[in-house]
């Protein structure tokens, strides 16, 4: 089995920052605003592996940290403190320790983004075909015809109609926009794919069919993935082990099926008991 | 039985700790059981004697409250599932154990073959020869031919039943944990069954199985765990004093 990522004691603290911040935040004090100085302690001490084709859950509510979390891994976000090593191939990246280029060429060519907002993850000034090819052109894929039929490939993989491609990503509706975010982030066929609540918002069948193209993906490719959701369906249907967030900290962590039938911190057990 | 046993169960016990309702729920305690390659372990006992959890607790759906849990991989080593590291367990649900459950857990709207094929699939066979040998199984479990293509969601109890005995054999465990393999079947298929178990047992699958009916013990049982429901924790208490 090989590693993808380790992840190791990463924080991120906005604000000023102060020696109570970890002492008097988290689930015990029922806040992540320290009440000394008032910053926000959005994540502290998330430590995690990641292994070669599988999917890990990161699940919390709104606020708990989950999103902070994968944010830093994609350089959206600075950590205030911690590691993150990414092994790629024979290569091994300190990924806080690089530079922006070199973090840029990274998030650009090994790594995959999707945002549960579109707005984020494409340029909507553009076509969703000049998205993919956006992507590839960083990657230096520069032949007309080369970025053409891949964008093509692209796109039909993830059920988008190729003869839509011209068209901008707002004529699209919700669902068909997470699929065009998907082909671009798999554009350049990268081994770590992050997926911020991605199915949050959308219809249930729309939800369920892209549930569906990223296992296939999953199982196609050996894609690493890490996925945050608040949806215990979601967890359920895709990740092999999960994370359980709660101001700021991991409370829980294990194979997913356990934390769901075997939940041992209280939240969890609230959490679990209260789905639908 | 000069032969070693593929998993040893010592002492095991499996509490729940309720926060919300501030209780302690005893469900297994203190069970010691073996299992071998080639035979059955029946697990026996009356409702709520923890047969389930002793199970789920092997799988790791359960995290052990105590005792051990030693499974002998292909490779030799001997391991303690009650506390292996998470990525272990998910290699070994892959390769080596399988679960069969009471109830199927699938998506409505994947077909039959497709459900059966996927643990085939998990180990990285292709597509079309995973659900060929997915048919063989359905075959070999009587389910008519012309439900392969459909979800079993609307299907009955007894026929969701073979689909979900069918997933968890179609990978050629090494040990397989069956919870009441044939609760819901009639007759006709409930012997289909015995003899796909008698076949399972010569080819040197290790099976631990919850039953109900004392026949069937009797029929393929090679050897019998009886559990006992643990006392209540007031029980307990009330003995202590």
């Amino acid at each position: 089995m090989d590693k993808v990522l380790e992840v190791d004691r990463l924080s991120k603290v906005y604000g000023p920052g102060c020696p109570s911040c970890f002492e008097l935040t988290g689930p015990e004090f029922n806040t992540n605003i320290c009440p000394v100085c008032g910053s926000v302690v959005a994540a502290h001490d998330v430590s995690f592996d990641l292994y070669k084709g599988e999917i890990l859950g990161i699940m919390g509510e709104s606020g708990s940290g989950k999103s902070t979390a994968v944010k830093c891994l994609y350089f959206d976000q600075a950590p205030s403190s911690g590691r993150a090593v990414f092994f790629d191939e024979s290569k091994q990246h300190d990924l806080f320790d690089l530079n922006a280029a070199q973090q840029r060429n990274l998030a650009n060519h090994r790594f995959g983004m999707v945002y549960q907002n579109p707005h984020l993850g494409l340029n909507f000034d553009i076509s969703a075909g000049g998205n993919i090819a956006e992507r590839l052109l960083m990657y230096g894929v520069s032949n007309y015809a080369d970025i053409r039929s891949r964008a093509t490939g692209l796109l039909s993989r993830t059920e988008v109609l190729p003869e839509r491609m011209d068209e901008l990503p707002k004529n699209f509706s919700g669902g068909m926009q997470q699929r065009v975010q998907i082909a671009k982030a798999l554009a350049t066929n990268p081994p770590l794919l992050f997926l911020d609540e991605v199915t949050t918002g959308l219809d249930l069948s729309v939800q369920a069919a892209i549930l569906d193209l990223i296992l296939e993906i999953q199982q196609e490719r050996d894609t690493a993935m890490i996925v945050v959701t608040h949806d215990l369906g979601v967890i359920r249907l895709l990740a092999g082990r999960t994370l359980v967030m709660k101001y700021g900290r991991v409370i829980e962590s294990g194979l997913t099926d356990q934390i769901l039938e075997d939940p041992q911190h209280a939240y969890t057990q609230r959490l679990v008991s209260s789905a639908l | 039985m000069n032969e070693s046993p593929i998993l040893r169960v010592e002492a095991y016990s499996k509490h729940f700790d309720l926060h919300e309702q501030g209780k302690m729920i005893p469900s297994s305690s203190n069970v010691n059981l073996n299992v071998y390659s080639g035979r059955l372990t029946a697990l026996i006992g009356q409702t709520g004697a923890g047969k389930s959890t002793v199970l789920k607790g092997i799988y790791r759906t359960y995290l052990p409250s105590s005792g051990r849990l030693l499974y002998r991989m292909e490779n030799g080593y001997e391991i303690d599932l009650a506390n292996a590291d998470e990525h272990r367990i998910l290699e070994l649900r892959r390769t080596e154990i399988s679960f069969v459950t009471q109830f199927l857990h699938i998506l409505p709207r994947q077909s039959t073959e497709d459900v059966v094929a996927q643990p085939l699939l998990k180990k990285g066979m292709d597509k079309f020869q995973a659900r060929d040998i997915a048919r063989d199984m359905l075959a070999a479990l009587n389910l008519p031919e012309t439900l392969w293509g459909i979800s079993p969601a609307t299907f009955s109890g007894g026929e969701k039943q073979r689909v979900n005995l069918a997933r968890g054999l179609v990978s050629r465990p090494r040990l397989l944990l069956l919870d009441e393999p044939t609760a819901s079947l009639d007759p006709k298929t409930t012997e289909r069954v015995i003899k796909l178990i008698e076949n399972l047992k010569h080819e040197g699958i290790a099976m631990l199985s919850i039953f109900h009916q004392p026949e069937l013990v009797e029929r393929i049982a090679d050897d019998v765990v009886e559990l006992e429901p643990p006392l209540a924790l007031e029980k307990i208490l009330e003995e202590i004093i």
